[in-house]
């Protein structure tokens, strides 16, 4: 049980480091209970809407959008963009 | 001289067609006619509203200002008339407007039924913003509901009663709830929550009648003769697409407006999409009408598209919708239809579709965990449906499988063998189609 805890404790922790908040716009209603519930006031359905990460520099992930989605429209992607560079030749950073 | 587009009604078609034509072309005028004072507003938002989980100005999803943004421009008025020879609408202000292509997305209204005291002070329906907030204004003085209906508008007034302390109590006609979608099971469980949850249940009980004192509604009077007192009626009995308009220049209607493939009506230039329009489907040639939210998005896309003038021809894709009934996170995706007779609903309600009442003669698998569930609608090679309740892991990785549609001949007998974990066996049948199309 406590090896199960921590590792859904380190996956929380790697989320909050590593992860970006995306939408799949199919589902949004616009209904806007993500944006009424983020701390920092970001327009989460704008995003939604239009299918685009939640890339504001000011976002938390919390995972307050997520989990009060009523249509399951938002989830965590690891992001990339804190990984290290491909090690490919001539590769630019991502 | 720049393109005139006259798009009637101010919803989800109707924004995504304006915003599809802008970006075909900027220098298009583009006007929205809706008849409601208020700014676009999200309508599935409105059960949000209702069970007050949002404020009201939270429902208000794109501002006047972003319409302006975008030089949409947005006219408050009934389109009374249209004269497709010399192409302009009038409207109900003595204004008149020049188009020279123009887009029915009128959407469906709610459906009454046609029994005595309907007319009544108290009976409501969750149809649009202002009758939303008059729900909402009477709520707070009732102590007692009465609901009729069936599918997820009526949870979803049911359930928005009950959260603002009012005595809410739902009838069904039938034996379970939502019985053409639902099988035995799921309607069982929507059921024990809904109880659990405070809701009084009446089964196999029809409303004959509406009883009024002073105009207001002071009860309601059952076929068999039981009478309920009750200071509120709602009804979600279904919607009824808006074709009156189309109907009055001579454009063949059915449920909905007759529109090809391409969104084109009988009229040239005047095109139809969204909850009023019963769109063909070049596949099965079959027309058909879909209250849904996301198919009216996509629609009013393409049209926009094709309005603008670049051909697209819109496939339909397998119908899905997500929402939450009894508190459980609900996905129905595909053909999913039980063979039940439910005669709760008259027509679609909203959030609805003909597609997932269809019944294909194939097998249904099931796996079930506490509230967590999960149904497949098994055909020869392929999955034509689901239903996932609770954890929605799985959901969004089906919606690939049902819509592609993916090739499932290598896995049915996993997936028909009771013995097996379906959510293994769909974990790679999911991953099986991802490297195939890699």
């Amino acid at each position: 049980v406590l090896s199960q805890l921590l590792v859904r404790d380190r996956a929380k922790r790697d989320a909050l480091v590593s992860a970006r908040v995306v939408a799949e716009s199919a589902r949004c209603v616009e209904c806007g209970i993500c944006s009424y519930n983020c701390p920092l006031g970001i327009d989460v359905r704008s995003h939604a809407r239009q299918g685009i990460p939640v890339a504001d520099s000011h976002c938390l992930t919390c995972g307050e959008c997520v989990a009060r989605c009523p249509r399951g429209t938002l989830h965590f992607e690891t992001s990339t963009i804190f990984a290290a560079a491909p090690a490919a030749p001539g590769a630019r950073p991502r | 001289m720049s393109a005139r587009y006259v798009i009637v009604g101010n919803g989800a078609a109707g924004a995504a067609a304006a915003w599809a034509i802008r970006a075909r072309d900027e220098s298009a005028e583009i006007t929205i006619v809706g008849d409601e004072k208020v700014p676009f507003y999200s309508r599935p938002g409105l059960a949000y509203l209702l069970l007050g989980v949002i404020p009201d100005k939270q429902v208000f999803s794109r501002p006047d200002r972003i319409y302006a943004e975008a030089a949409i421009r947005r006219v408050t008025a009934r389109v009374t008339a249209i004269e497709p020879a010399p192409h302009r609408a009038l409207l109900d202000d003595g204004r008149v407007l020049r188009y020279d292509r123009l887009l029915l997305a009128l959407g469906a209204a709610a459906t009454l039924p046609s029994i005595p005291g309907v007319d009544l002070d108290g009976v409501v329906t969750l149809d649009n913003y202002e009758g939303t907030r008059r729900i909402i204004k009477l709520a707070s003085k009732a102590r007692r509901a009465v609901v009729v209906g069936g599918g997820i508008t009526a949870l979803e007034l049911a359930e928005g009663l009950l959260a603002r302390g009012v005595e809410t109590h739902y009838l069904m006609r039938g034996e379970r709830y939502w019985a053409n979608v639902l099988d035995p099971s799921e309607s069982a469980l929507v059921e024990a929550r809904l109880v659990e949850h405070g809701m009084r249940i009446h089964k196999g009980v029809e409303l004959g009648e509406i009883l009024g004192r002073k105009g207001r509604v002071a009860g309601v009077r059952t076929t068999a003769g039981d009478e309920i007192a009750c200071d509120m009626v709602g009804v979600a009995i279904g919607v009824q697409p808006r074709t009156g308009l189309a109907a009055s220049i001579g454009i063949r209607t059915g449920r909905g407006i007759f529109a090809s493939e391409t969104f084109e009506t009988d009229v040239p230039d005047i095109f139809a999409a969204g909850d009023c329009a019963e769109v063909l489907d070049p596949a099965t040639g079959k027309r058909s009408v879909d209250a849904l939210w996301s198919v009216a998005s996509e629609q009013g896309r393409t049209v926009g598209d094709v309005m603008a003038g670049h051909p697209t021809v819109y496939r339909r894709p397998a119908p899905f919708n997500v929402t939450r009934i009894g508190g459980i996170t609900t996905t129905v995706i595909g053909s999913v239809g039980t063979g039940a007779r439910d005669d709760d609903l008259v027509s679609l309600s909203r959030g609805d579709t003909f597609v997932w009442r269809e019944q294909l003669a194939d097998f249904a698998t099931v796996s079930t965990q506490g509230t967590d569930r999960l149904r497949l609608v098994i055909g020869n090679d392929r999955i034509a449906g689901a239903v996932v309740m609770g954890d929605q892991t799985l959901s969004r990785r089906l919606q690939h499988i049902v819509r592609a549609p993916v090739d499932i001949t290598p896995f049915r007998e996993h997936l028909l063998d009771g013995s097996n974990d379906l959510r293994s066996v769909l974990a790679s049948l999911a991953e099986g189609s991802a490297m195939g199309v890699t």
